[in-house]
């Protein structure tokens, strides 16, 4: 029997946001004769809802103002009363995805399925799938039992998106069935959003990005990567736990939750390469990887490696350019 | 503020490399060395500020074997008042519902107004905070990098978005936080604050002494298990620069000059 799957689209200024393919193409993974159904929470989305047509067979719009910020408490609420039980629903696994999910899919009463990278076939009520851990550095196939559903959240560039087709969808407007009852979610109320502070280098606009992770063990030796910084004029960023360490300022890190950055050449100095550090550099730079644990994620997107401790390389290499100068 | 922390026992891998065992059954366990979740300690050490300002005790509970008792004396040491160990050979297997299931349980054996938990641990899953607050109806957020405490009923915090933008809202108490990495600047803790809790009791809760139903926990129970472990085949994969570190230098400087990497 094809499965039927709901998949829960973000959507920013009436553009919707690439993961919608992607979760398209996973579901076609998932089972290849799929009911799709959209879910659109927004205020004024019909051009967004008009636009997934094309890819999915059926597109649920609930609209109104409450929903111009999403609150995962109150989306959360109206899904488990909208979306029958045992159904299969996919969700970005990003800072909206990781509020919403995991309660989700118990008060849908299914399982759940978190940051999946990819899947392998059905096998008798059990999905076989890959998620990742340790930081990426292993992976594992898990089994996960779909038989009364399942809530599974779909990692950011896992799937190629699909293309768009003729699906010939149709708008359901859901919003009444979605209302019924009043708003839910009320003990969590959205404020403001604080845009992250601009620092004194703007990294987005940088040709050569010298970057430092976890690697570089204390504080002070952050000083060797603004030497290098500096012999190839460059600037310098870094990856999140020098942030979370306050050794760098918020304005230098490069990730998904940091900024998107799109130099010509990426030297990555003591970084694992976390999927959340490799989402936020774009552009295909020239990315040089240095780092003593071969099996770190990095070098499998490197274009070159180098395996070595950074506190004895980086300081040669930058004596070895000043020399040339 | 009553508050409670859920702390996992993981290794430690940041620096660390991961390989699998022979029968891909599982990562080498051999030579890792084992401490609290990174994110759970963020988590401990917001709890006892949060305490240390408006009072009230921090209590560190984690579903574990025996050896995961040194990750709460630990905890303890940092500054939290009580520790609780879940453990039972039920419990064995669990996946992320039957982990909350557990925890669950204890929770409700106490008042507490503020439950956290990390982000994520050794699985990357970010699950359990989640799934309690659903189990316990009340309510939640993920990410969490600010919290003020506005009075006995309500606090004001910060949720780590998209770009480094930070989300702010206001939630009722009681309720569950998953807390992100950075959010404040955990306390070192030294041998000597470790010997201190040392002899501290730590009780030991198993399935019976919670109401858990062994048969709704555990491996037989689980909805989600792993099948294997396996490294990721590499994709293009780096292009390892061979040779002494002073040829490395020198080929390195090369392919920067050429790609535009030295201005």
């Amino acid at each position: 029997m094809a499965l039927q799957i709901y998949v829960y689209i973000l959507h920013k200024d009436g553009v919707v946001d690439d993961t919608a393919l992607e979760m398209v193409a996973a579901a076609g993974k998932l089972d290849p004769a799929a009911s799709l159904t959209a879910v659109v929470f927004g205020s004024k989305t019909d051009a967004v809802c008009n636009s997934l047509t094309a890819s999915f067979k059926e597109v649920w719009k609930i609209d109104n103002d409450a929903f111009s910020y999403p609150n995962s408490e109150v989306i959360r609420g109206i899904l488990a009363r909208i979306i029958p039980k045992g159904s299969m629903v996919l969700v970005a696994h990003d800072h909206f995805g990781m509020d919403l999910a995991p309660g989700l899919s118990i008060k849908l009463d299914g399982t759940y399925l978190p940051d999946t990278v990819g899947f392998d076939g059905i096998e008798g009520g059990k999905l076989k799938a890959v998620r990742q851990e340790y930081g990426g550095q292993v992976s594992t196939h898990v089994l996960c039992d779909i038989s009364g559903g399942a809530v599974i959240t779909i990692r950011a560039g896992a799937f190629r998106a699909a293309e768009a087709s003729d699906a010939g969808g149709a708008v359901v407007d859901k919003t009444a069935d979605a209302l019924a009852g009043g708003l839910p979610g009320g003990a969590r109320r959205f404020i403001e959003i604080v845009e992250a502070e601009v620092g004194d280098v703007d990294i987005t606009k940088s040709e050569i990005l010298v970057s430092v992770g976890r690697g570089i063990g204390e504080q002070e030796n952050i000083e060797i990567i603004k030497e290098l910084a500096k012999a190839v004029g460059g600037d310098v960023s870094c990856s999140r736990p020098i942030v979370d360490a306050k050794w760098l300022e918020k304005s230098r890190q490069v990730g998904t939750s940091g900024l998107t950055v799109k130099p010509k050449v990426y030297m990555a100095l003591g970084i694992s390469g976390s999927f959340q550090h490799l989402g936020g550099i774009k552009g295909s730079p020239f990315i040089v990887a240095v780092n003593k644990n071969p099996k770190a994620p990095i070098f499998q997107v490197a274009e070159i490696g180098v395996i070595e401790d950074l506190l004895e390389f980086v300081p040669m290499l930058t004596e070895k350019i000043n020399e040339m100068k | 503020m009553e508050i409670l922390v859920c702390v996992k026992r993981v290794p430690d891998t940041a620096e660390n490399e991961i390989s699998v065992n022979s029968s891909g059954s599982d990562i080498e366990r051999g030579d890792l060395v084992y401490s609290v979740n990174e994110w759970d300690n963020y988590a401990v050490e917001e709890a006892i500020q949060i305490r240390d300002k408006a009072g009230g005790s921090v209590t560190v509970v984690s579903v574990g074997d025996a050896d995961s008792e040194e990750v709460l004396r630990r905890e303890m040491a940092m500054g939290a008042d009580k520790g609780v160990l879940l453990s039972d050979s039920a419990f064995e297997g669990s996946d992320g519902k039957g982990l909350a299931s557990i925890l669950k349980a204890e929770i409700e054996k106490g008042k507490y107004d503020l439950i956290l938990t990390g982000t994520q641990a050794d699985d990357g899953a970010g699950q359990i905070g989640g799934m309690l607050a659903a189990m316990l109806n009340l309510p939640y957020a993920s990410l969490v990098n600010r919290i003020e405490v506005l009075d006995g009923k309500k606090i004001k915090l910060g949720r780590e978005i998209a770009g480094g933008n930070q989300e702010i809202s206001e939630m009722d108490l009681p309720c569950v936080l998953s807390i992100q990495t950075g959010i404040n600047e955990p306390r070192y803790v030294g041998i000597r604050g470790i010997r201190k809790v040392a002899s501290v009791e730590i009780p030991v809760h198993g399935a019976s002494d919670l109401g858990v139903n062994p048969g709704s926990v555990g491996k037989a129970a689980a909805g989600v298990s792993r099948v294997d472990y396996y490294v990721p085949a590499l994709g293009k994969g780096a292009e390892l620069l061979e040779g002494s570190i002073e040829e490395k230098v020198e080929k390195l400087i090369e392919l920067l000059k050429s790609k535009g990497g030295i201005k």
